[in-house]
């Protein structure tokens, strides 16, 4: 049992060792903290050709990460935050998506992004946000969102061997998440969903921190006698939601649960294809849950109201079938309860800052 | 300039409670009701004295991650400061930006970001607005020694020169970007050729004397001002805490205390200090009477900011 981050921080050391053409960069990677520990000792054991700091220049540093994986290097790039990210834009969806395609699939880009995602404590507007349909919304490149340590390091490495451009969203509370980690090199695939928890009364599809949310609401449902077909949805793209259709077609409720904004969020795209592939199964509107249409506020009077919860899903399911819903309180008791325990704006209750 | 037009008492008012302000952060940072990241200027007070007090009403400053001192030198207000960084309504942003989002209209603080270089060309275009406008006021970006690292400085400079803009770029060269030095961030070069590359006019003094950052920016001023165009100016200095936070982080591996030590010995307050010492403008009476003031000041800005609400309003203004 390990934490995500240490699951992180062993499949690039294999990966490293396995293979020499992997090298890994990017601001902190060689640095005492070692981006939330993820990267710790990898630079005194690889050495600097392997593991290095970079000026801050994220566009510039993707472009020659791409350009060394076009002569077969294989780059691994690390950002702190995605909200840094958005300066190499330009270089992963213009070149990096591209490449493969243009040059009629002559140029393989074997790269591999880690953005850290998501809420850090009052850190506003400019560093805690997701992004992930950015991403998503361009053909070319591989979208994951691990959110449990088996998928953190099986999926990373799977990536760093996979010849195209993946880009890996890890939400940072969930470095901290413990789990079941082999210690063996295996690979996790980039497509399809987990099947988190298994039930015939409403389908759950969450991505990324949202599925910790999820999993507390379906943990709590079933103790209500209400049973969730609960998926992580964890590969962004490719997309394939058979699992899903064949789910909806069982339980004819669908709710989608994004870590992400919800407009135009990943809920949006898996309603549109749950809609256009079986219509007929949906016995009421699916609903979507993300984050309101508004940036992420500093403070912790309005962040309460910012995220989606577990309270938020239980609440849901109880707007797909109201007939559920005297029977569904007791899991809204345990919620409330519990949660006022919690600050509203931290991991964990000893948490202290700063980042 | 003589020595009769720089204003040496204003100068060290201003970086003492900058450092009596910052150390106050400091300390109480661990209660838990600062929920936000901070970056603190502590052994940087003479760049912020030197440059605000510089400046005129109708200049705006463009600042970053690290641009407490900044703000308050620049007249901003302590209330709404750390109102902001306790997250409550009545803060400069209304508790949606926290530490690293200080805006003040009043003050002339046109906004702070935190996203590395990112402020850079927004300055740029606030010089473009003055010049278009003929106000004769000056545009002033104060970054770190890594934002021209960064493509966008250089877009920013260039565009800036063309145009003769009147900006000041203002280099804060600490060394480090978080954990790593300069050294291991960019060729061993004098930061001020950069801005030489682009046809600016570029120079640089010491960081820590607080004199010398405020003749040389107010000398940049007046030439902007008087249509010659922008000036990039470097300032050498360190931070004494840790990149991100309340504590000193010496132990951790990526500087030495002996490094340190050397910057330390280096204090823009202590010598400005014992200059005025020297010149008969402080003694200790007048310095505890400052001290008192500053601190009382402080102890009234931090009850204003605990006593104040939280904002509760979920009617945000995402489009104006
Ligand atoms: C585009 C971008 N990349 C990375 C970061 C992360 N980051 C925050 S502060 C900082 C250090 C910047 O160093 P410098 O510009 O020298 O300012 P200092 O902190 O030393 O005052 C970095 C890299 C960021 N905020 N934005
Ligand atoms: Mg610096």
């Amino acid at each position: 049992m390990i934490s995500a981050a240490e699951a992180i921080r062993e499949a690039t050391e294999q990966c490293l060792s396995a293979d020499d053409r992997v090298y890994m960069m990017g601001q902190g990677v060689a640095d005492p903290k070692g981006v939330f520990g993820t990267t710790l000792g990898l630079a005194q054991r690889f050495g600097s050709e392997r593991v290095f700091e970079t000026p801050v220049a994220e566009n510039g540093m993707t472009g020659v990460a791409i350009g060394s994986a076009l002569m077969g290097r294989r780059p691994i790039m690390v950002h702190q935050r995605v909200d840094f990210a958005m300066l190499a834009l330009e270089q992963l969806l213009n070149n990096g998506a591209k490449m493969h395609f243009v040059t009629n699939g002559e140029h393989k880009v074997p790269l591999v992004v880690r953005l850290i995602i998501g809420r850090g404590w009052g850190q506003g507007p400019e560093h805690s946000q997701v992004l992930e349909t950015v991403f998503a919304s361009a053909p070319g490149l591989k979208v994951i969102m691990p959110s449990t340590p088996y998928d953190a390091k099986g999926m990373l490495i799977a990536a760093v061997e996979d010849d195209n451009p993946v880009i890996i969203l890890e939400h940072r509370w969930l470095h901290a998440v413990i789990g079941h980690v082999p210690q063996e090199m295996y690979r996790a695939p980039l497509s399809g969903q987990n099947r988190m928890r298994v039930g015939d009364d409403v389908t759950i599809v969450a991505s990324s921190f949202a599925v910790l949310e999820a999993m507390e609401a379906a943990d709590l449902m079933a103790e209500c006698g209400v049973q969730a077909d609960l998926f992580d949805l964890r590969a962004v793209r490719p997309l394939d939601l058979t699992a899903i259709f064949e789910s909806v077609r069982r339980t004819g409720r669908l709710i989608v649960v994004d870590t992400g904004w919800k407009m135009f969020g990943l809920g949006a795209e898996i309603v549109a294809q749950v809609t256009e592939q079986g219509f007929q199964h949906l016995r009421a509107p699916p609903i979507r849950l993300g984050l309101p249409d508004y940036p992420t506020p500093s403070s912790r009077g309005l962040v309460g109201a910012f995220y989606p919860s577990s309270q938020g899903v239980v609440e849901a399911v109880g707007r797909l079938s109201p007939e559920w819903i005297p029977r569904l309180r007791p899991a809204i008791d345990t919620i409330q309860t519990r949660r006022a325990k919690l600050p509203v704006d931290a991991p964990n209750p000893a948490f202290r800052g700063p980042f | 300039m003589s020595q009769d037009d720089v204003p040496q008492e204003g100068l060290f008012f201003d970086m003492l409670r900058n450092r009596r302000v910052e150390l106050e952060i400091s300390r109480r940072y661990e209660d838990g009701e600062m929920r936000c990241p901070v970056h603190l200027s502590v052994g940087q007070e003479a760049i912020s004295a030197g440059v605000c007090r510089a400046m005129k009403v109708g200049d705006q400053l463009v600042s970053t991650h690290r641009a407490h001192a900044h703000y308050l030198s620049k007249g901003g207000d302590l209330k709404r400061m750390l109102a902001e960084f306790h997250g409550k309504a009545t803060g400069c942003c209304g508790g949606r930006g926290g530490s690293m989002h200080i805006f003040d209209r009043d003050a002339g603080m046109l906004l702070s970001l935190p996203i590395v270089a990112s402020s850079i060309p927004v300055a740029v275009g606030a010089a473009l607005a003055m010049k278009q406008a003929q106000t004769h006021s000056v545009a002033v970006v104060i970054f770190g020694d890594a934002a021209v690292e960064e493509g966008v400085f250089h877009e920013a400079t260039n565009f800036a020169a063309l145009k003769q803009l009147p900006v000041v770029f203002v280099c804060e060269n600490n060394l480090f970007s978080v954990y790593t030095h300069l050294n291991d961030r960019q060729p061993d070069l004098p930061l001020q050729r950069l801005g030489a590359a682009h046809g600016i006019r570029s120079l640089t003094a010491d960081g820590n004397d607080v004199e010398a950052v405020y003749r040389l920016t107010t000398e940049a001023f007046e030439r902007a001002r008087a249509g010659g165009g922008p000036s990039l100016l470097v300032f050498d200095t360190y931070r004494w805490l840790e990149h991100c936070g309340p504590g000193y982080d010496n132990d951790i591996g990526y500087r030495t205390e002996e490094e340190f030590q050397v910057w330390k010995a280096r204090d823009p307050i202590e010598r400005t200090r014992q200059k005025l010492f020297a010149l008969g403008l402080l003694d200790e009476g007048s310095e505890a009477g400052l001290n008192a003031q500053i601190d009382q000041e402080i102890a009234e800005a931090f009850d204003f900011a605990l006593e104040s609400p939280l904002p509760t309003s979920s009617e945000f203004q995402i489009y104006a």
